[in-house]
Protein backbone atom coordinates (compact mmCIF):
# COMPACT_ATOMS: atom_id res chain seq x y z
CA UNK A 1 0.00 0.00 0.00
CA UNK A 2 1.16 3.91 -0.14
CA UNK A 3 0.77 5.99 2.86
CA UNK A 4 1.42 9.67 2.16
CA UNK A 5 2.76 8.54 -1.41
CA UNK A 6 5.57 6.16 0.23
CA UNK A 7 5.18 2.42 -0.92
CA UNK A 8 5.05 0.30 2.85
CA UNK A 9 5.33 -3.51 3.07
CA UNK A 10 2.77 -5.64 4.09
CA UNK A 11 1.30 -5.48 8.30
CA UNK A 12 3.41 -8.42 10.08
CA UNK A 13 0.42 -9.84 10.98
CA UNK A 14 -2.81 -10.12 9.02
CA UNK A 15 -4.81 -8.87 12.53
CA UNK A 16 -3.26 -5.87 12.19
CA UNK A 17 -5.71 -2.67 12.29
CA UNK A 18 -4.76 -0.43 9.85
CA UNK A 19 -4.82 2.04 13.19
CA UNK A 20 -2.05 0.17 14.54
CA UNK A 21 -0.43 -0.31 11.62
CA UNK A 22 -0.02 3.24 11.15
CA UNK A 23 0.79 3.95 14.30
CA UNK A 24 3.38 0.88 15.07
CA UNK A 25 4.84 -0.38 11.85
CA UNK A 26 4.81 3.21 9.92
CA UNK A 27 5.36 5.44 12.97
CA UNK A 28 2.86 7.84 11.78
CA UNK A 29 1.15 8.69 15.02
CA UNK A 30 -0.20 11.55 13.95
CA UNK A 31 -3.97 8.72 13.72
CA UNK A 32 -5.01 8.84 17.08
CA UNK A 33 -6.61 5.88 18.86
CA UNK A 34 -9.75 6.23 21.34
CA UNK A 35 -12.20 3.73 21.41
CA UNK A 36 -11.52 1.29 18.60
CA UNK A 37 -14.64 0.60 17.89
CA UNK A 38 -15.85 3.32 15.15
CA UNK A 39 -17.59 5.79 17.63
CA UNK A 40 -14.66 8.36 18.64
CA UNK A 41 -13.76 9.41 14.91
CA UNK A 42 -9.81 10.35 15.99
CA UNK A 43 -8.39 7.41 13.82
CA UNK A 44 -10.05 8.60 10.42
CA UNK A 45 -8.18 8.53 7.37
CA UNK A 46 -8.33 8.85 3.75
CA UNK A 47 -8.58 5.72 2.02
CA UNK A 48 -8.18 6.60 -1.79
CA UNK A 49 -9.01 10.04 -1.04
CA UNK A 50 -12.31 9.01 1.05
CA UNK A 51 -12.52 9.22 4.90
CA UNK A 52 -12.62 6.28 6.68
CA UNK A 53 -12.20 4.67 10.24
CA UNK A 54 -8.81 3.00 10.42
CA UNK A 55 -9.44 1.04 13.66
CA UNK A 56 -12.37 -0.87 11.39
CA UNK A 57 -10.46 -1.86 8.82
CA UNK A 58 -7.38 -4.55 9.13
CA UNK A 59 -4.38 -2.99 7.44
CA UNK A 60 -3.77 -5.93 4.97
CA UNK A 61 -7.29 -4.87 3.29
CA UNK A 62 -5.49 -1.23 2.57
CA UNK A 63 -2.79 -3.08 0.29
CA UNK A 64 -3.06 -1.81 -3.45
CA UNK A 65 -4.57 1.31 -2.00
CA UNK A 66 -3.29 4.77 -1.07
CA UNK A 67 -3.74 6.01 2.62
CA UNK A 68 -3.57 9.71 3.45
CA UNK A 69 -2.74 10.23 7.64
CA UNK A 70 -2.37 13.56 8.66
CA UNK A 71 0.66 13.72 8.35
CA UNK A 72 0.05 13.56 4.41
CA UNK A 73 -1.85 16.71 4.32
CA UNK A 74 1.01 19.18 4.86
CA UNK A 75 4.48 16.59 4.17
CA UNK A 76 7.45 18.07 4.81
CA UNK A 77 6.25 21.30 6.55
CA UNK A 78 5.08 22.50 3.80
CA UNK A 79 2.29 25.55 4.23
CA UNK A 80 -0.61 23.73 5.77
CA UNK A 81 -3.55 22.09 4.12
CA UNK A 82 -6.61 24.69 4.08
CA UNK A 83 -8.62 22.44 6.86
CA UNK A 84 -5.35 22.56 8.84
CA UNK A 85 -5.45 26.48 8.74
CA UNK A 86 -8.84 26.91 9.14
CA UNK A 87 -8.44 25.12 12.57
CA UNK A 88 -5.83 27.34 13.12
CA UNK A 89 -7.27 30.47 12.67
CA UNK A 90 -10.90 29.52 14.31
CA UNK A 91 -9.11 27.85 17.22
CA UNK A 92 -10.54 24.43 16.48
CA UNK A 93 -8.43 22.16 18.46
CA UNK A 94 -8.25 22.71 22.49
CA UNK A 95 -6.19 19.07 23.64
CA UNK A 96 -6.05 18.16 20.30
CA UNK A 97 -6.81 14.75 20.80
CA UNK A 98 -9.28 14.48 18.35
CA UNK A 99 -8.21 16.65 16.01
CA UNK A 100 -6.64 14.41 13.71
CA UNK A 101 -9.74 12.87 12.89
CA UNK A 102 -11.61 15.68 12.51
CA UNK A 103 -9.45 17.17 10.07
CA UNK A 104 -9.15 13.95 8.04
CA UNK A 105 -12.81 13.27 8.32
CA UNK A 106 -13.12 17.08 6.91
CA UNK A 107 -10.89 17.36 4.51
CA UNK A 108 -12.93 13.79 3.36
CA UNK A 109 -16.13 15.66 3.36
CA UNK A 110 -14.61 18.65 1.42
CA UNK A 111 -13.08 16.26 -1.04
CA UNK A 112 -16.12 14.28 -2.26
CA UNK A 113 -18.86 17.63 -1.60
CA UNK A 114 -16.32 21.29 -2.04
CA UNK A 115 -19.89 23.46 -1.41
CA UNK A 116 -21.54 21.41 1.68
CA UNK A 117 -24.90 22.97 3.40
CA UNK A 118 -24.28 23.65 6.76
CA UNK A 119 -27.05 20.18 7.28
CA UNK A 120 -24.09 18.56 5.49
CA UNK A 121 -21.66 20.02 7.32
CA UNK A 122 -23.19 19.08 10.74
CA UNK A 123 -24.06 16.07 9.55
CA UNK A 124 -20.29 15.13 8.26
CA UNK A 125 -18.63 16.17 11.82
CA UNK A 126 -21.18 14.13 13.79
CA UNK A 127 -19.14 10.59 13.47
CA UNK A 128 -16.67 12.73 15.18
CA UNK A 129 -16.53 13.15 19.36
CA UNK A 130 -14.39 16.15 20.95
CA UNK A 131 -14.48 15.87 24.72
CA UNK A 132 -13.62 18.96 25.33
CA UNK A 133 -16.55 20.23 23.24
CA UNK A 134 -14.93 22.38 21.04
CA UNK A 135 -17.76 21.81 18.40
CA UNK A 136 -19.00 25.71 18.12
CA UNK A 137 -15.37 26.14 17.07
CA UNK A 138 -15.21 23.25 14.86
CA UNK A 139 -18.29 23.92 12.68
CA UNK A 140 -16.32 27.77 12.29
CA UNK A 141 -13.20 25.92 11.13
CA UNK A 142 -15.25 23.92 8.34
CA UNK A 143 -17.00 26.99 7.05
CA UNK A 144 -13.79 28.65 7.02
CA UNK A 145 -12.25 25.78 5.52
CA UNK A 146 -15.19 25.82 2.90
CA UNK A 147 -13.97 29.59 2.09
CA UNK A 148 -10.12 29.15 1.75
CA UNK A 149 -10.65 26.32 -0.52
CA UNK A 150 -12.48 28.30 -2.66
CA UNK A 151 -9.61 30.34 -3.02
CA UNK A 152 -7.50 28.46 -3.77
CA UNK A 153 -7.52 27.64 -7.18
CA UNK A 154 -6.16 23.88 -6.61
CA UNK A 155 -5.63 23.78 -2.87
CA UNK A 156 -3.86 20.19 -2.00
CA UNK A 157 -6.11 17.78 -1.25
CA UNK A 158 -5.84 14.42 0.70
CA UNK A 159 -5.69 12.06 -2.49
CA UNK A 160 -3.51 13.68 -4.44
CA UNK A 161 0.63 12.58 -4.57
CA UNK A 162 2.23 15.08 -2.01
CA UNK A 163 3.33 18.42 -4.22
CA UNK A 164 7.27 18.02 -5.10
CA UNK A 165 9.55 18.55 -1.98
CA UNK A 166 10.41 22.08 -1.20
CA UNK A 167 14.07 22.71 -2.18
CA UNK A 168 16.88 21.11 -0.70
CA UNK A 169 15.35 18.07 -0.09
CA UNK A 170 16.32 15.37 -3.06
CA UNK A 171 12.98 13.93 -4.12
CA UNK A 172 14.16 10.62 -3.98
CA UNK A 173 14.15 10.36 0.09
CA UNK A 174 10.21 11.39 -0.55
CA UNK A 175 9.49 9.05 -2.81
CA UNK A 176 11.88 6.26 -1.95
CA UNK A 177 10.29 2.49 -0.92
CA UNK A 178 10.46 1.96 2.78
CA UNK B 1 -9.74 -3.91 21.78
CA UNK B 2 -7.16 -5.81 19.29
CA UNK B 3 -9.13 -8.72 16.92
CA UNK B 4 -8.19 -12.52 17.91
CA UNK B 5 -5.81 -14.69 15.54
CA UNK B 6 -7.70 -15.83 12.38
CA UNK B 7 -6.40 -17.36 8.89
CA UNK B 8 -7.03 -14.04 6.68
CA UNK B 9 -7.76 -15.42 3.00
CA UNK B 10 -8.70 -12.93 -0.18
CA UNK B 11 -10.31 -14.40 -2.64
CA UNK B 12 -9.81 -12.80 -6.39
CA UNK B 13 -13.27 -14.48 -7.46
CA UNK B 14 -16.63 -15.79 -6.36
CA UNK B 15 -15.86 -19.06 -7.45
CA UNK B 16 -12.54 -19.43 -5.16
CA UNK B 17 -14.76 -17.19 -2.44
CA UNK B 18 -17.28 -20.06 -2.67
CA UNK B 19 -15.07 -22.74 -2.09
CA UNK B 20 -13.09 -21.25 0.89
CA UNK B 21 -16.26 -20.79 2.57
CA UNK B 22 -17.53 -24.11 1.65
CA UNK B 23 -14.32 -25.93 2.86
CA UNK B 24 -13.42 -23.71 5.58
CA UNK B 25 -14.33 -24.39 9.46
CA UNK B 26 -15.92 -21.78 11.08
CA UNK B 27 -15.02 -18.63 8.57
CA UNK B 28 -16.79 -15.47 8.74
CA UNK B 29 -17.61 -13.21 5.75
CA UNK B 30 -15.45 -9.97 5.51
CA UNK B 31 -17.42 -7.15 3.67
CA UNK B 32 -17.21 -3.78 5.09
CA UNK B 33 -16.54 -4.29 8.22
CA UNK B 34 -17.77 -1.85 10.24
CA UNK B 35 -19.90 -4.13 12.54
CA UNK B 36 -17.42 -7.31 11.77
CA UNK B 37 -14.15 -5.30 13.03
CA UNK B 38 -15.91 -3.90 16.08
CA UNK B 39 -17.05 -7.54 17.15
CA UNK B 40 -13.62 -8.40 16.44
CA UNK B 41 -11.96 -5.73 18.42
CA UNK B 42 -14.45 -6.78 21.40
CA UNK B 43 -13.20 -10.51 20.84
CA UNK B 44 -17.57 -10.86 20.81
CA UNK B 45 -16.76 -12.57 17.53
CA UNK B 46 -13.94 -15.18 16.95
CA UNK B 47 -14.15 -16.63 13.93
CA UNK B 48 -11.06 -18.98 12.76
CA UNK B 49 -11.38 -17.63 9.17
CA UNK B 50 -11.87 -14.74 7.48
CA UNK B 51 -12.70 -14.73 3.87
CA UNK B 52 -12.73 -10.88 2.88
CA UNK B 53 -14.98 -10.56 -0.02
CA UNK B 54 -13.76 -7.01 -1.31
CA UNK B 55 -11.52 -7.96 -3.79
CA UNK B 56 -14.11 -10.01 -6.01
CA UNK B 57 -15.00 -8.51 -9.32
CA UNK B 58 -18.87 -8.55 -10.40
CA UNK B 59 -19.87 -7.52 -7.27
CA UNK B 60 -20.56 -3.97 -7.26
CA UNK B 61 -23.41 -3.20 -9.41
CA UNK B 62 -26.40 -1.54 -9.05
CA UNK B 63 -28.30 -2.18 -11.67
CA UNK B 64 -32.51 -2.91 -12.70
CA UNK B 65 -34.13 -6.37 -13.14
CA UNK B 66 -37.38 -8.15 -12.54
CA UNK B 67 -38.99 -4.44 -11.91
CA UNK B 68 -36.58 -3.77 -9.21
CA UNK B 69 -33.60 -2.81 -8.51
CA UNK B 70 -30.59 -5.03 -7.63
CA UNK B 71 -27.15 -4.47 -5.62
CA UNK B 72 -24.27 -6.16 -5.54
CA UNK B 73 -22.51 -7.43 -2.40
CA UNK B 74 -19.56 -4.71 -2.40
CA UNK B 75 -21.77 -1.73 -2.99
CA UNK B 76 -20.98 0.40 -0.44
CA UNK B 77 -23.51 2.32 1.85
CA UNK B 78 -22.48 5.65 0.43
CA UNK B 79 -22.67 5.23 -3.59
CA UNK B 80 -25.79 3.28 -2.99
CA UNK B 81 -26.51 6.46 -1.09
CA UNK B 82 -26.15 8.65 -4.01
CA UNK B 83 -26.74 6.20 -6.60
CA UNK B 84 -29.03 7.91 -9.27
CA UNK B 85 -31.01 4.69 -9.98
CA UNK B 86 -31.71 3.81 -7.10
CA UNK B 87 -32.78 7.92 -5.98
CA UNK B 88 -35.22 7.51 -8.36
CA UNK B 89 -36.56 3.57 -8.24
CA UNK B 90 -35.93 2.82 -4.92
CA UNK B 91 -36.11 5.64 -2.85
CA UNK B 92 -36.66 4.55 0.51
CA UNK B 93 -33.18 3.11 0.06
CA UNK B 94 -31.39 5.99 0.13
CA UNK B 95 -33.47 7.59 2.53
CA UNK B 96 -32.46 5.07 5.19
CA UNK B 97 -28.92 5.28 4.00
CA UNK B 98 -28.96 8.51 5.72
CA UNK B 99 -29.57 7.20 8.92
CA UNK B 100 -27.19 4.53 9.17
CA UNK B 101 -24.23 5.41 11.18
CA UNK B 102 -22.01 8.54 10.00
CA UNK B 103 -21.04 8.93 6.40
CA UNK B 104 -16.98 7.73 7.34
CA UNK B 105 -18.86 4.62 8.49
CA UNK B 106 -20.93 4.66 4.91
CA UNK B 107 -18.48 4.52 2.69
CA UNK B 108 -16.80 0.73 4.04
CA UNK B 109 -20.03 -0.31 5.07
CA UNK B 110 -22.12 -2.55 2.26
CA UNK B 111 -25.30 -3.61 1.88
CA UNK B 112 -25.78 -6.52 1.99
CA UNK B 113 -23.06 -6.72 4.74
CA UNK B 114 -26.12 -5.12 7.28
CA UNK B 115 -28.38 -7.40 5.81
CA UNK B 116 -26.13 -10.72 6.72
CA UNK B 117 -25.33 -9.11 10.19
CA UNK B 118 -29.14 -8.40 10.93
CA UNK B 119 -28.74 -6.17 13.76
CA UNK B 120 -32.50 -5.94 15.24
CA UNK B 121 -31.86 -1.76 15.21
CA UNK B 122 -30.73 -1.83 11.29
CA UNK B 123 -32.76 0.33 9.42
CA UNK B 124 -31.66 -1.57 5.90
CA UNK B 125 -33.38 -5.41 7.21
CA UNK B 126 -36.58 -3.06 7.89
CA UNK B 127 -36.22 -1.94 4.52
CA UNK B 128 -36.01 -4.93 2.81
CA UNK B 129 -38.72 -6.64 5.08
CA UNK B 130 -41.23 -3.77 4.23
CA UNK B 131 -40.60 -3.33 0.26
CA UNK B 132 -40.53 -7.36 0.42
CA UNK B 133 -37.35 -7.28 -1.33
CA UNK B 134 -35.05 -10.64 -1.92
CA UNK B 135 -31.14 -11.61 -1.24
CA UNK B 136 -29.29 -14.07 -3.76
CA UNK B 137 -27.26 -16.47 -1.95
CA UNK B 138 -24.35 -18.26 -3.54
CA UNK B 139 -22.79 -21.67 -2.65
CA UNK B 140 -20.71 -24.20 -4.18
CA UNK B 141 -24.30 -25.60 -4.06
CA UNK B 142 -25.81 -23.77 -5.92
CA UNK B 143 -27.99 -20.21 -6.17
CA UNK B 144 -31.32 -19.85 -4.04
CA UNK B 145 -33.43 -16.77 -3.48
CA UNK B 146 -34.45 -15.64 0.19
CA UNK B 147 -37.49 -13.58 0.31
CA UNK B 148 -36.76 -10.84 3.38
CA UNK B 149 -39.44 -12.41 5.57
CA UNK B 150 -37.84 -15.63 5.69
CA UNK B 151 -34.19 -14.45 5.79
CA UNK B 152 -34.67 -12.65 9.68
CA UNK B 153 -35.19 -15.71 12.29
CA UNK B 154 -33.78 -13.56 15.43
CA UNK B 155 -30.81 -11.42 17.03
CA UNK B 156 -27.99 -11.06 14.30
CA UNK B 157 -29.31 -14.67 13.23
CA UNK B 158 -30.39 -14.98 9.50
CA UNK B 159 -31.45 -18.36 6.94
CA UNK B 160 -27.82 -18.21 5.41
CA UNK B 161 -25.92 -21.56 5.89
CA UNK B 162 -22.37 -21.25 6.34
CA UNK B 163 -20.96 -21.66 3.27
CA UNK B 164 -23.28 -19.37 1.81
CA UNK B 165 -22.74 -16.00 0.21
CA UNK B 166 -24.83 -12.80 -0.20
CA UNK B 167 -23.66 -12.26 -4.05
CA UNK B 168 -27.02 -9.50 -4.29
CA UNK B 169 -29.71 -7.53 -2.84
CA UNK B 170 -33.03 -6.91 -4.65
CA UNK B 171 -35.45 -4.24 -4.04
CA UNK B 172 -39.20 -3.95 -5.64
CA UNK B 173 -39.54 -0.23 -7.57
CA UNK B 174 -41.54 2.14 -5.89
CA UNK B 175 -42.40 5.38 -5.85
CA UNK B 176 -40.78 8.61 -3.36
CA UNK B 177 -44.75 9.59 -2.25
CA UNK B 178 -45.19 5.90 -1.03
CA UNK B 179 -42.46 5.23 1.49
CA UNK B 180 -40.82 7.04 4.47
CA UNK B 181 -38.53 5.44 7.01
CA UNK B 182 -38.40 7.46 10.33
CA UNK B 183 -36.48 6.29 13.99
CA UNK B 184 -35.35 7.51 16.81
CA UNK B 185 -32.31 7.97 18.52
CA UNK B 186 -30.13 9.63 21.28
CA UNK B 187 -27.67 11.00 19.13
CA UNK B 188 -27.48 11.40 15.11
CA UNK B 189 -25.67 8.16 14.06
CA UNK B 190 -26.77 5.84 17.29
CA UNK B 191 -28.63 2.60 17.21
CA UNK B 192 -32.48 3.85 17.25
CA UNK B 193 -34.29 3.22 20.17
CA UNK B 194 -37.37 2.13 17.64
CA UNK B 195 -37.44 2.88 14.06
CA UNK B 196 -40.30 2.32 11.33
CA UNK B 197 -40.00 2.18 7.49
CA UNK B 198 -43.32 2.52 5.72
CA UNK B 199 -44.27 1.51 2.17
CA UNK B 200 -47.98 2.41 1.12
CA UNK B 201 -50.00 0.53 3.90
CA UNK B 202 -47.37 -1.82 5.40
CA UNK B 203 -44.95 -0.61 8.00
CA UNK B 204 -41.50 -2.26 9.63
CA UNK B 205 -40.27 -1.74 13.13
CA UNK B 206 -36.88 -2.10 14.03
CA UNK B 207 -35.32 -1.55 17.17
CA UNK B 208 -38.31 -2.98 18.87
CA UNK B 209 -37.83 -6.93 18.58
CA UNK B 210 -35.64 -9.34 18.08
CA UNK B 211 -36.04 -8.99 14.35
CA UNK B 212 -37.54 -5.90 12.06
CA UNK B 213 -41.13 -7.18 12.11
CA UNK B 214 -44.23 -5.84 9.83
CA UNK B 215 -46.84 -4.17 11.77
CA UNK B 216 -50.89 -3.17 11.57
CA UNK B 217 -49.99 0.79 10.90
CA UNK B 218 -53.72 1.00 12.84
CA UNK B 219 -52.81 -0.78 16.01
CA UNK B 220 -49.00 -0.70 15.76
CA UNK B 221 -47.93 -1.73 19.02
CA UNK B 222 -50.21 -5.11 19.40
CA UNK B 223 -48.22 -7.98 20.41
CA UNK B 224 -45.06 -6.11 20.74
CA UNK B 225 -43.25 -6.42 23.60
CA UNK B 226 -39.38 -4.63 23.53
CA UNK B 227 -37.11 -5.31 25.88
CA UNK B 228 -35.16 -2.09 27.25
CA UNK B 229 -32.03 -0.76 27.98
CA UNK B 230 -29.66 1.61 29.12
CA UNK B 231 -31.33 4.28 26.60
CA UNK B 232 -35.19 3.68 26.63
CA UNK B 233 -37.63 1.37 28.65
CA UNK B 234 -39.91 -0.72 27.00
CA UNK B 235 -42.84 1.25 27.40
CA UNK B 236 -41.05 4.25 26.17
CA UNK B 237 -40.01 2.17 22.88
CA UNK B 238 -43.74 1.30 22.26
CA UNK B 239 -44.52 5.16 22.97
CA UNK B 240 -42.09 5.97 19.74
CA UNK B 241 -43.36 3.01 18.18
CA UNK B 242 -47.03 4.39 18.46
CA UNK B 243 -45.74 7.87 17.41
CA UNK B 244 -43.38 7.16 14.30
CA UNK B 245 -46.05 5.54 12.94
CA UNK B 246 -48.67 8.30 13.14
CA UNK B 247 -45.92 10.83 11.46
CA UNK B 248 -45.23 8.21 9.06
CA UNK B 249 -48.81 8.76 8.16
CA UNK B 250 -48.67 12.30 8.62
CA UNK B 251 -51.53 12.00 11.26
CA UNK B 252 -51.03 13.65 15.16
CA UNK B 253 -49.70 11.24 17.40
Amino acid sequence: MRVNGINRPAPSIPRRLLSDYLRGECGLTGTHVGCEHGVCGCCTVLLDGRAVRSCLMLAIQAEGHEVTTVEGLAPDGSALHPVQLAFKECHGLQCGFCTPGFVMAITGLLNENPNPTPQEIEEGIAGNLCRCTGYASIRRAVHRAVDLMQQAPSPPSGDTPPPPASPGTPPAARQRDI
Amino acid sequence: MKPPPFEYHAPDSVGHALDLLATLEDAKVLAGGQSLIPLLNFRLARPAHLVDVNRLPGLDGIYERDGGVAIGATVRQSIAERDPLLRERCPLLPLALQLVAHHVIRNRGTICGSLAHADPAAELCAVLLVLGGQVVARSTGGERVIAARELFLGPFETALAPEELITEAWLPAHEAGEVTVLEESRRHGDFAMAGVARFRDRVALFGVAGTPVLADPDDPTRDLQPSGDLESSPEFKLHLVRVLVARAYGRTP
